[in-house]
């Protein structure tokens, strides 16, 4: 690919929408616009066609750090074995149980 | 959408492990997928597992912005206002089909101006499905109930795909396909029940023309597919095209005895003993010619693809100059 065409392609955004009032913004999907504008209105054409969101955000792709799937292991294993972080983990008598 | 089962790439040979790490990396990602997990785009995987998918995803994507022309063709000419904003709404959805393969595919870390170019040279392909015309607007039912149909079947598989950005794409398209089968079947059913001998006539010659090539959609029978055995072990392909093919069949023909047309096919006749329709033979040259390039309309396709790209280049190039200009003013004050 020439740098001419890549130079021209239009920048990569991250789109996340909230379903309804009340619910958290979910990713769904990723688009090219030029500006943060039109990225809003293009991801309302199309991502939101059957009324699937009320609210949209948009953030530009580059702006995102991930954590490595090399570290995932590291991150996430360690919590593996903490069962006492969970409320079932502890046996009440009968009476309070419903704690 | 639009797939048909996508394997007439070019065969590719799988390069010979280098080193004992890509060794366990590959005993990994091969667990993985027998276990029926996902893969995800930053996840290590065999070069040719991505090539594949780079070649399916796009062709997917082509498919669905040049299956965008046939029915475009018709909306200037949609019989009642109904109609017209029903066919909208149908070609905007593939235009939005189109765009959530483009982004599965640029997961895999290929750009989408790579992929257009592909497309607009004529390297990758489309489905050979839209290299027929639209002649009269039957045709644009017809291609709801059958094309769209036989799309979905082999769709809704997909959505199990292993490489879980196409998956989840095509979680999204299987959703939004229902309504274009069903309004095809609808605007056929109107016609045969409401219409004039003439418009029942228009009816079945365009059940007549795209029966066989909607048959071609799933792609080669099993014995000739290049790509099935190795796709199948990595959860690419779930279900072979001759299976497929026959699920359709049979679903369809029993569409067709409510709808009140037949089947172009003289040797379709149901089986006790399998269980399913029998059909007859299917003229495999006829597809090798259309994806050769050299159906009724494939060049009158892909210039008019590629006419809309060259006519829209100065609204992209002036809206990313516009937003340039905003950065730097922004930056400046």
């Amino acid at each position: 690919m020439s740098n001419e065409t890549h130079r021209n392609e239009w920048p990569l955004w991250e789109v996340f929408v909230r379903p309804k009032a009340g619910l958290d913004h979910k990713h769904c999907g990723s688009l090219h616009a030029p500006d943060a504008t039109m990225a809003v209105q293009m991801a309302r054409e199309v991502y939101t066609r059957r009324q699937e969101g009320c609210s949209v955000w948009v953030v530009p792709s580059s702006a995102i750090t991930a954590s490595d799937p090399g570290d995932k292991d590291m991150l996430f294993d360690p919590m593996e074995d903490k069962v006492y972080r969970h409320p079932t983990f502890y046996e009440l008598p009968d009476e309070v149980n419903h704690m | 959408m639009y797939t048909q089962a996508m394997d007439t790439g070019p065969k590719e040979e799988r390069k010979a492990i280098r080193s004992a790490e890509e060794a366990e990396l590959e005993r990994r990602f091969d667990a993985r997928i027998d276990d029926a997990g996902f893969i995800e785009a930053k996840d290590w995987m065999p070069e040719h597992y991505r090539r594949t998918l780079v070649r399916q995803i796009s062709q997917h994507a082509h498919s669905e912005i040049v299956g965008m022309l046939p029915e475009g063709n018709w909306v200037t000419r949609a019989p009642t206002l109904k109609r017209k904003c029903i066919l909208l709404a149908k070609i905007q959805d593939e235009g939005g089909h189109g765009l959530y393969l483009y982004a599965a595919a640029e997961t895999l870390g290929v750009s989408r101006d790579e992929l257009l170019d592909a497309l607009h040279s004529g390297k990758a392909k489309y489905s050979s499905i839209f290299n027929y015309p639209t002649l009269t607007w039957a045709d644009i039912g017809v291609i709801g109930w059958l094309v769209d149909g036989a799309a979905i079947m082999n769709q809704v598989p997909l959505t199990r795909c292993s490489y879980a950005p196409y998956a989840r794409a095509m979680v999204r398209i299987c959703r939004e396909e229902s309504f274009h089968q069903r309004q095809g079947f609808d605007a056929l059913n109107v016609m045969m029940r409401e219409g004039t001998d003439a418009q029942r006539a228009m009816v079945q010659d365009a059940v007549n023309r795209w029966w066989w090539p909607s048959l071609m959609m799933f792609g080669p029978p099993d014995a000739e597919s290049t790509h099935s055995a190795q796709s199948a072990r990595w959860g690419i392909k779930r279900i072979s095209n001759d299976d497929l093919r026959q699920k359709f069949v049979d679903a369809t023909v029993q569409q067709a005895q409510v709808l009140g047309v037949t089947v172009p096919d003289p040797l379709l006749k149901w089986s006790e003993e399998r269980g399913h329709f029998d059909y007859g033979p299917i003229d495999w040259a006829e597809f090798w010619r259309v994806v050769g390039g050299n159906g009724p309309c494939n060049r009158e396709r892909l210039a008019a693809r590629v006419k809309a790209w060259d006519d829209g280049a100065w609204v992209r190039d002036a809206a990313l100059a516009h937003a340039r200009k905003q950065a730097i003013k922004k930056e400046a004050a």
